[in-house]
């Protein structure tokens, strides 16, 4: 089915969030639409969707055009969507999660169950789906779950498939598989809007590429004719540096030590399963590896948020093993926890009031128990300039900055004190091209200021690039330490897949 | 720029549950504007009822096709009546008040002057206990106990009041104020220590504990040790005259000391949560626990401080009123104190200054709402479904933005993901 968005404008007050959108994706097209965060892709998808209607523009469906009042009418009219969060029931099966909101009912309102099995059967046959009808959605992998939500478009007749930011939450294996579905899905003559910020996935899937910037589609491009840093360029309007430069480290004394660390997750189960890993001074040691593989635990235990049973952490020489998260902190550690919003920051509370999250209690920005606030204030106006936080004033409430923003708000915290050892957690998820630059050059200066910095993250080119050593870590256990240069990008994916060290290092695969 | 404005039905996920519910409404930073409104539109809500309670009124509708104007008459006749009666009930006829003034007789004063006495005596514990209730409020807390803790410290108060006769006032009077504020704390530090170290919910451990409070008063009435002789009414022995607050303008009003330790309460919990360190923890903790976790507040010691501190000045709100009004506990202390106190706490948004005027407000209810009985002979429940009226407006700013069309930048800001 023809796609066709017509000068689709969509305003919020004064922001102009759409600002006449044309696109065009033709039936049996994979079409990328590649924009920054904030850019306006999840208004003119909500706008397709049937939740906002366009101030201004017209909606074409194969030549005629289209209307819609509610999310019902966008169903109706052949446009599915699989959002960025799912929408399924855990406690329900896939089949149950497919029928709900179109339930269709034998004779005294029983429920088809058998129908809704078959018809899942049939469909996870034709696209190469694998989905089970009696799984339940709770027990499925995300990679699983994103495929329930795609047999649940395609069940109610979907002709156009929206994809919102599908690989954020996959891993490198799981995309392969979404891409497959993909491209199954174009064979047979859908429409597949594939909405994302990846430049390397946009070129090795997509037919067709809009870039937009600012509520603009600022051009159009083939994956044939184009390159990451010419999309990247696009996307953000200015030449990026899309690699990491850092001069070769001159590591010193070792900082953080750990001993054969064994730690559990919330649910009492062993996650991190006897690690041992050494950061020296002046050097950034990554933690590669699929996410949940222990990572998240790892950096908690270091930090006194999970519980150990096993092993010892020495942090500058001094055992902080088990020791409450306010003794790890004081013994010189800056930690940047892997979700900002959550673990790192108070929505509520000013920018002022978050730079001071864990040394609020210090000089000088206490004394006997009470808060000066002219200092904590004075400072705040000198970090935001120094980071680079943009906001209206040390006031603004963090709730309402930008990712990048947020983000720079927390490293300018933790970089800001005294600190020997650095751990940061996807430094740059869900970030903006240029605010990623500013948190990888923050962390590189990190070091060359004599701190061992450990850097965990799921995004493999990361890891790669801001590596001096890289471990991987998967199913608890790391693999390595490998110097940055001795391993490729290949080895490491097919070690965080869970390859044997001893064949894929040892045995030379490129 | 930032993300996307809108996100329709975006917040359902950061957590489902009324604490957080609640949480979240003392952030939103709701406006002066909206909580007048919200007065009156509970003020005219009122009057309808006050129409539809008053028969002759209703009569005269019922005789609407024939006598229109007089359907309205009697209609503005009984609201303005019914009204004026809670105005001078609580703050006093002004006429009245220059009359006397001029006068210069003292005894013309003081009755004068005797309805703003009352509702400052009704508003001394209702400050208390919403300060308390406000205090834990913003560390997270539910405080569900408040009756409980009032009772507590009206018994340390008494007990220290009758159980040192002799003491020095200057001696006598801190000592008794400073065992109910204990007294109250331990009825705050058990649902503390209890979520601390088992985890139990507060509103469930800190309710239970008002039965648990209520009951031991009632034992403790029997008891050769408060109950007064000759032992045949449940009521305690008479605090001594040295435990007792004294009062402000002369022994005909009851207008006491309580009122201005009350005042200074207000300014010390607003720098408490404002100023210091310990403040910065709880307000950390209400916003954000896992955040505060992170960033390395033992959580649970603040739970444990917050619920006791709490405890303490809900404690002080009995003592208040037994030192300063009562001079006695009898059976079933404190009514209905403890719950207005939320009431009060919620209609303050948690900010301690705000209590204060919510508890003021509060008060004159209270006084005006028995002048009203008396004199327009409207039930005194009135009072009530006005405060509920404008309290549920309050919560609920959505309704008032909807009837007065106010538009609010910003307003359909949705943040998922947080502190839920």
């Amino acid at each position: 089915m023809r796609l066709e968005l017509r000068g689709i404008t969509k305003r919020f007050g004064e922001l102009v969030a759409n600002d006449r959108i044309d696109l065009t994706a033709e039936g049996g097209e994979i079409h990328a639409l590649l924009g920054e965060n904030g850019a306006g892709k999840t208004t003119l998808m909500n706008v397709l969707n049937g939740l906002y209607r366009p101030d201004e523009g017209t909606i074409v469906l194969e030549g005629e055009d289209v209307h819609f009042d509610d999310p019902g009418d966008a169903i109706q009219a052949g446009i599915g969507m699989v959002h960025q969060n799912f929408m399924l029931i855990p406690v329900f099966t896939v089949a149950e999660n497919v029928m709900l909101g179109f339930e269709r009912t034998r004779r005294f309102g029983f429920l088809d169950r058998r129908r809704a099995r078959a018809d899942i059967r049939e469909l996870s046959a034709r696209f190469r789906l694998e989905v089970d009808p009696d799984a339940v959605v709770g027990e499925l992998s995300v990679g699983q779950q994103q495929r329930v939500e795609i047999v649940k478009a395609l069940a109610r007749e979907a002709q156009v498939l929206i994809l919102d930011e599908p690989t954020a939450v996959l891993t490198p294996q799981e995309i392969q598989d979404l891409f497959r579905v993909m491209r199954s899905l174009r064979e047979s003559g859908k429409t597949i809007l594939f909405i994302t910020h990846k430049l390397k996935e946009v070129l090795e899937v997509a037919d067709r590429i809009t870039v937009i910037r600012m509520g603009k589609v600022v051009g159009t491009a083939l994956p044939s004719e184009s390159d990451e840093s010419r999309l990247a360029s696009m996307m953000v309007g200015r030449g990026v540096e899309l690699q990491v430069t850092k001069s070769p480290p001159a590591p010193g004394e070792p900082v953080l030590e750990v001993e054969d660390l064994v730690a559990l997750d919330d649910a009492g189960q062993v996650a991190v399963d006897g690690v041992s890993l050494t950061v020296h001074a002046g050097e950034i040691v990554s933690v590669a590896g699929v996410q949940g593989n222990g990572q998240t635990e790892l950096a908690e235990a270091l930090t006194g948020l999970a519980t150990v049973v096993a092993g010892t952490v020495r942090i500058a020489g001094r055992d902080v093993t088990g020791a409450p998260p306010k003794e790890v902190l004081r013994s010189g550690v800056g930690h940047v926890p892997e979700d900002r919003q959550r673990d790192g920051l108070v929505g509520s509370f000013s920018i002022a009031e978050n730079l001071i999250l864990d040394v609020f209690d210090e000089p000088p920005y206490s004394r006997r128990g009470a808060l000066d606030w002219n200092r904590i204030h004075a400072t705040a106006e000198e970090r935001m300039k120094e980071f680079d936080i943009r906001a209206s004033s040390i006031n603004t409430t963090a709730a309402t900055l930008s990712g990048g923003n947020q983000q720079k708000v927390i490293v300018a915290r933790e970089l800001s004190r005294d600190i020997r050892l650095i751990i940061v957690s996807q430094p740059t998820r869900g970030l903006d091209v240029a605010s990623i630059e500013y948190v990888h050059r923050r962390i590189v200066a990190a070091r060359d200021g004599g701190a061992a910095v450990l850097v965990i993250s799921a995004e493999l080119d990361e890891a790669m690039q801001l590596a001096d050593r890289i471990v991987v870590m998967y199913r608890g256990k790391l693999v390595g330490p490998y110097d940055q240069n001795e391993v490729s990008r290949d080895q490491i994916g097919l070690l965080m897949a869970g390859g044997s060290p001893a064949e894929v290092v040892a045995g030379g695969a490129s | 720029m930032s993300d996307e404005p809108v996100r329709p039905g975006g917040d359902s996920g950061a957590g489902g549950s009324v604490v957080a519910a609640i949480g979240r409404f003392f952030l939103s930073g709701n406006t002066i504007i909206v909580t007048f409104l919200a007065f009156v539109s509970a003020l005219f809500l009122g009057a309808i009822i006050i129409i539809l309670a008053t028969p002759s009124v209703m009569a005269a509708w019922g005789r609407f096709g024939q006598a229109p104007g007089a359907a309205f008459a009697q209609s503005w006749h009984a609201i303005a009546t019914a009204y004026s009666a809670l105005f001078i009930g609580s703050i006093g006829s002004p006429r009245g008040i220059v009359g006397a003034i001029a006068s210069g007789d003292g005894h013309r004063i003081a009755t004068a002057f005797y309805p703003l006495s009352e509702t400052l005596v009704s508003t001394t514990p209702l400050m208390m206990s919403g300060l308390g209730i406000a205090l834990a409020f913003r560390a997270g807390l539910f405080d569900i106990g408040g009756q409980g803790q009032l009772i507590l410290g009206a018994l340390g108060a008494t007990l220290a009041g009758f159980l040192l006769p002799g003491l020095p006032i200057y001696l006598h009077l801190p000592l008794a104020i400073l065992v109910g504020a204990i007294f109250g704390a331990a009825w705050g530090f058990i649902p503390g220590i209890l979520k601390a170290r088992t985890g139990a919910h507060e509103v469930i451990t800190s309710m239970m504990l008002n039965y648990v409070a209520l009951n031991l008063l009632t034992y403790l009435l029997t008891t050769a040790l408060f109950q007064a002789p000759p032992r045949y009414q449940p009521v305690s022995k008479a605090v001594a005259d040295t435990a007792r607050l004294p009062h402000l303008a002369g022994p005909s009003l009851r207008v006491n000391l309580g009122i201005l330790l009350a005042i200074a309460c207000m300014v010390g919990v607003a720098w408490l949560l404002q100023r210091s360190t310990l403040g910065f923890k709880f307000r950390m903790l209400g916003a954000n626990r896992e955040a505060a976790r992170v960033a390395g507040v033992n959580i649970n010691r603040q739970y444990i401080l917050a619920m006791t501190l709490a405890g303490a000045i809900v404690g002080l709100a009995g003592t208040f009123m037994v030192l300063g009004v009562d001079h006695q506990v009898a059976s079933g202390y404190g009514g209905t104190i403890g719950f207005d106190g939320i009431t009060v706490a919620i209609l303050g948004q948690g900010n301690p200054y705000g209590v204060g005027l919510s508890a003021l407000l509060f008060g004159a209810f209270a006084a005006g709402g028995r002048t009203m009985q008396l004199d327009a002979n409207i039930p005194l429940q009135l009072v009530q479904v006005l405060q509920a009226v404008l309290v549920l407006f309050v919560a609920a700013p959505g309704v008032i933005r909807t009837i007065f069309r106010i538009r609010v930048r910003g307003a359909g800001r949705v943040f998922g993901g947080w502190s839920g």
